[in-house]
């Protein structure tokens, strides 16, 4: 029967579709040498770099090295990752790990601790120890983030006003910056940017806040949970009056880029952002290039505080070649490959030595703050609420924007954040 | 199903012809049933399963039934109640406009302009731009210091005194997250019932013309009820997409600003806190106010006779 | 005035469906120091191309886009091919245990794609297919199929009985009049239907992302989310809207080439026979 015939016709078209373009991930190369795949963030400086190194690799061992680019947004990648470890996958041999994720990963990353024994204390000890989970160094420190403070040199110099020291400085002089350069015609022109947004970046600042004013680290060192006190309540309340006044009302939505495209277009005073912001401001089609300085973020009772960012590499326990995928951690952690990382895709070393190299120095001038803003970096309590951070951080930092756009009062806020944080630590294993 | 006015037949009944097309029937049914069981079955029930565990995402420890507890602790969550009011708030109103622009825009793109084609095809643009890209452009429209939307309503054309920071006031984010919704999505409904559109033989309105109904009349006693298998088909998709908004909501607000949806809930939970057995708990929920939707459909516009049979 | 009054209007529905893809053409042809600007710049004078070549020059973008056309292209066929089947013998043969079908059918899609990543992965990998174009195909049927049967279902009832009948009187076999009557004559819908599907396939982010590894297997949208700036936390702005304005303009085409059978067909087609 002729319909019979086109049916099958049609299952047989389908299934050899299906099969015919199969082609599955392997682990040998065509060259018969060992694959060791690595997923980094596809950040077109460092991918190039990392490139340059992999092929250096593989002339000196047996391996060939894949670099899978995962989603630049960090979210969606832990999510591909969960995605990995969770099936127990073999592809990727090594991971880029956020500052924050060591204790959410470290169930499935091996132990680097003799791998790295002999070197361990070239790195920022921070670092090491926000790496370092149950007594083992699950990953090694990449790149380092800190938060700084950006402002218009020119303008201060211009209204001879200082760069301020404190919050409450910060806030009286963005607004006498903010309402002088309005007088002179340019409407929307605002005093400070920062990230407001209800992700992760909101946790960083916001701790940076509270810390300076005196009012801990959320999760102290031994597991103690304090967000409601005094300290952390003015913190607060000071950062919701930024909100329209010298902050424009939408940086409860900005992310990084949207502060740093104000900030660039010439149109902020003072900026809160990481250190990547710098070489930007500073190209040729920027406004404010040669007319903006850099400086630690500003103090208070408790000091200053830069909340600690930047990314780890570690690998999978499930690789099949972790000898080889370690070797390749440690060229990419090297001294000589995060010098040429600080030089050819402004990220910063890990390594404190590199602090100090002349040649680093002359290219980026700030180089000196940053090692003391690294040393004093204030950890997010990651390490303290293991796998349950992201649910800590995320009732933090939804707490703090619901202050911040006045749907709740601080008091009452802190102490519904108070009674709920224990129940999701406790709940962590 | 066998329930309409022709099909009073009993199974031994059949003529000839209709055991051949039952026969046929199934052998026409089986690619699409194996393909959905192979893929929709063990999610499903694997959904369904965890729900009532305390599984967690990569976790080396294996999963303990818990009975009904994440459903407990769902029922006594205020953000899930949030979530459901965000969600209903946002399915009824986006789905409500999409229906009548959607309309709208089927009956322009039905009309005989010259340049329908081209109108046809740019119509279809806020459909054919990925979810991840569109939803940022929106969002870079909405920065309030430097977006369009601004410029064009505060700068250029004097309409509004201040700079509005669109996302960033509850009140505001959940509108503008619907506008960018009925945006995307009109051009979907529309071509939906451009279709319907077309199956309604021209003589039907020619006829009721020349028996001198109005416009409106014919376009009421005709146009609509022959539309309506479509309109019901259209609903069905529509609201199931939108009880399930996620990408939107993710890249605009991250679910603040009271537009915190069930999907975005969900997804907090079940991939950013790793929570499997609650997030699944919430995926069954999510399930569960379809269906309710659905039934309210078929019992709306269907009476005695739905999408699946005569 | 009626004429002039659509005229307007769709004028008025172009430019509001046309405006955000336009910003994105705006926004890929300026110079990407002043794409940021206030008041915005609202046309790229001078046009700047450098946006587009970066986007070439990434590496996997034009595989992507390939990748894409072939999956979207294939997922279509599989899902209008099992979906027309389908309807016609919902539409059509008064099956016994229809109705419990089309539910069921419809059942599958009602989770949240991010509930069902999970399982489709071990599903996905179990059947070899992890990593692969046929993979994305096969998996993007959970999204379209059902969508496919429930809209085809709907155009094969209207098409009227009495040509059917009279091919069956003529001596026609089931099959041979599913496939030269009922078919050709619901052609409208299997266009608006596949171009449908054609778009949910060609967009689809989450199940692209999670179940490939390597550029081999990657499509469009997945690649533009993987555009990264040259440093840390910078969005590419530039690119990701050049990349945007690429994957959309053959969408355009695609629409414009086969608008014209979206509106002709079955009534015209049941007229002339």
């Amino acid at each position: 029967m002729t319909h019979r015939k086109i049916f099958l016709l049609v299952i047989l078209m389908a299934t050899g579709l299906l099969f015919g373009c199969s082609n599955t991930a392997s682990d040998e190369a065509a060259s018969g040498r060992t694959v060791i795949r690595i997923n980094i963030d596809p950040m077109a400086r460092n991918l190039a770099l990392t490139e340059d190194l992999a092929r250096q690799f593989e002339k000196e061992t047996s391996a060939s090295i894949e670099i899978i680019r995962g989603p630049s947004d960090a979210t969606e990648r832990l999510a591909q990752y969960m995605n990995y470890v969770g099936a127990k996958s073999a592809d990727i041999d090594i991971y880029q790990v956020d500052v924050i994720w060591p204790a959410t990963l470290a169930d499935h990353l091996i132990d680097l601790t003799e791998a790295f024994a002999p070197e361990k204390d070239e790195f920022f000890p921070a670092i090491v120890e926000n790496n370092t989970i149950g007594g083992k160094l699950v990953c090694v420190p990449w790149f380092a983030d800190a938060g700084v403070l950006y402002y218009r040199d020119d303008l201060l110099k211009k209204y001879d006003l200082p760069v301020p020291e404190t919050y409450d400085d910060l806030t009286t002089i963005a607004a006498a910056v903010q309402e002088k350069v309005r007088a002179e015609g340019n409407a929307d022109f605002w005093g400070y940017v920062w990230q407001g947004k209800a992700y992760e970046g909101l946790t960083c600042n916001a701790l940076e806040w509270q810390k300076a004013e005196g009012g801990g680290t959320i999760v102290e060192h031994d597991g103690t949970v304090n967000v409601n006190n005094p300290a952390v309540s003015s913190a607060l309340k000071r950062a919701a009056g930024w909100v329209g006044t010298i902050s424009p009302p939408g940086v409860l939505t900005y992310q990084e880029d949207e502060a740093r495209n104000l900030f660039q277009s010439g149109n902020a005073a003072f900026m809160r952002n990481w250190p990547y912001a710098w070489a930007l401001g500073q190209s040729p089609e920027s406004n404010i290039r040669g007319k903006f300085a850099m400086a630690p973020l500003p103090g208070g009772p408790g000091g200053r505080a830069s909340a600690l960012g930047g990314w780890q590499l570690g690998v999978s326990k499930y690789s099949k070649n972790p000898d080889l995928a370690t070797k390749f951690v440690m060229l990419l952690t090297s001294a000589e490959a995060q010098k040429r990382r600080a030089l050819e895709a402004s990220m910063l070393p890990t390594r404190t030595g590199l602090y100090d190299d002349a040649e680093l120095i002359e290219a980026m001038p700030f180089l000196p703050a940053m090692k003391a803003a690294f040393l004093n970096a204030t950890p997010r309590p990651a390490r303290q609420s293991g796998t349950r951070y992201n649910q800590l951080s995320s009732q933090y930092f939804r707490t703090v924007h619901r202050i911040l756009s006045k749907q709740i009062e601080a008091d009452e806020a802190l102490k519904q954040l108070e009674e709920s944080l224990p129940a999701i630590m406790g709940s962590g294993n | 199903m066998t329930k309409g006015s022709t099909a009073l037949r009993v199974s031994s009944g059949l003529s000839p012809l209709q055991r051949r097309q039952q026969r046929l029937g199934w052998l026409f049914l089986t690619p699409a049933l194996l393909i959905l069981a192979a893929l929709g079955f063990y999610p499903l029930l694997r959904t369904i399963w965890l729900s009532f565990t305390d599984a967690e995402l990569a976790s080396s420890v294996a999963p303990r039934m818990v009975g009904a507890a994440n459903y407990v602790r769902l029922m006594r969550d205020a953000e899930f109640h949030g979530a459901i009011q965000h969600t209903l708030a946002f399915t009824l109103i986006s789905v409500s406009l999409e229906m009548i622009c959607g309309f709208a825009v089927a009956m322009l793109l039905n009309a005989r302009l010259p340049w329908r084609g081209v109108l046809r095809a740019l119509v279809l643009v806020p459909w054919a731009l990925p979810t991840v890209v569109s939803a940022k452009v929106w969002n870079y429209m909405f920065v309030d210091t430097y977006g369009v939307i601004n410029d064009l309503l505060v700068t250029r054309l004097g309409l509004l005194s201040t700079k509005i920071a669109y996302l960033a006031e509850p009140g505001l984010a959940l509108g503008a997250v619907i506008a960018v919704d009925v945006w995307k999505t009109t051009p979907f409904v529309a071509l939906l019932l451009l279709g319907g559109l077309q199956l309604i033989p021209p003589q039907l309105n020619e006829a009721a013309a020349v028996d001198g109904a109005s416009p409106l009349r014919r376009m009421w006693h005709i146009t609509l009820p022959m539309l309506m298998p479509m309109v019901f088909v259209t609903l069905v998709f529509r609201t199931l997409d939108a009880l399930r908004v996620f990408d939107l909501i993710w890249v605009l607000t991250r679910g603040q600003s009271a537009t915190e949806s069930l999907a975005t809930y969900n997804y907090r939970q079940m991939v950013d806190f790793r929570l499997l057995g609650q997030g699944s708990a919430v995926s069954v929920v999510i399930l569960l106010i379809v269906a309710v939707f659905v039934i309210a459909y078929v019992a709306l516009f269907r009476p005695g006779r739905s999408a699946e049979g005569e | 005035m009626r004429r002039l009054l659509l005229h307007l209007a769709g004028v008025l529905v172009m430019i509001i469906a046309v405006f955000p893809l336009y910003w994105a053409l705006n926004g890929s042809l300026l110079p990407s120091g002043t794409i940021f600007q206030s008041p915005a710049r609202w046309l790229p004078i001078p046009p700047s191309l450098e946006s587009y070549s970066r986007v070439m020059e990434a590496r996997g973008f034009l595989q992507a886009a390939m990748n894409s056309i072939i999956v979207a292209a294939a997922a279509t066929a599989l899902s209008l091919a099992a979906g027309s089947l389908s309807a016609c013998a919902l539409a059509r043969y008064r099956m016994r245990g229809g109705a419990a079908i089309t539910w069921l059918i419809l059942a599958m899609t009602m989770f949240p794609q991010i509930t069902v990543v999970g399982a489709l992965h071990a599903i996905i990998t179990k059947l070899g297919l992890y990593n692969t174009l046929a993979g994305l195909i096969v998996s993007y049927q959970l999204l379209t199929l059902p969508f496919a049967v429930w809209v085809l279902t709907n155009y094969f009832r209207s098409v009227p009985r009495e040509i059917e009948e009279s091919a069956y009187v003529d001596g026609a076999s089931p099959f041979t009049t599913f496939w030269r009557i009922l078919l050709p004559l619901a052609l409208p819908g299997l266009v608006t239907t596949g171009l449908l599907v054609f778009i949910t396939s060609w967009n689809e982010y989450l199940f692209a992302l999670s179940l490939t590894l390597t550029d081999a297997a990657r499509t469009a949208p997945v690649a533009i989310a993987n555009f990264a700036g040259d440093t840390a936390h910078e969005a590419p702005w530039g690119p990701i809207m050049a990349a945007a304005v690429l994957v959309t303009l053959p969408l355009v085409a695609l629409v414009l080439f086969f608008q014209r059978r979206l509106v002709e067909g079955l009534t015209a087609g049941a007229v002339k026979s």
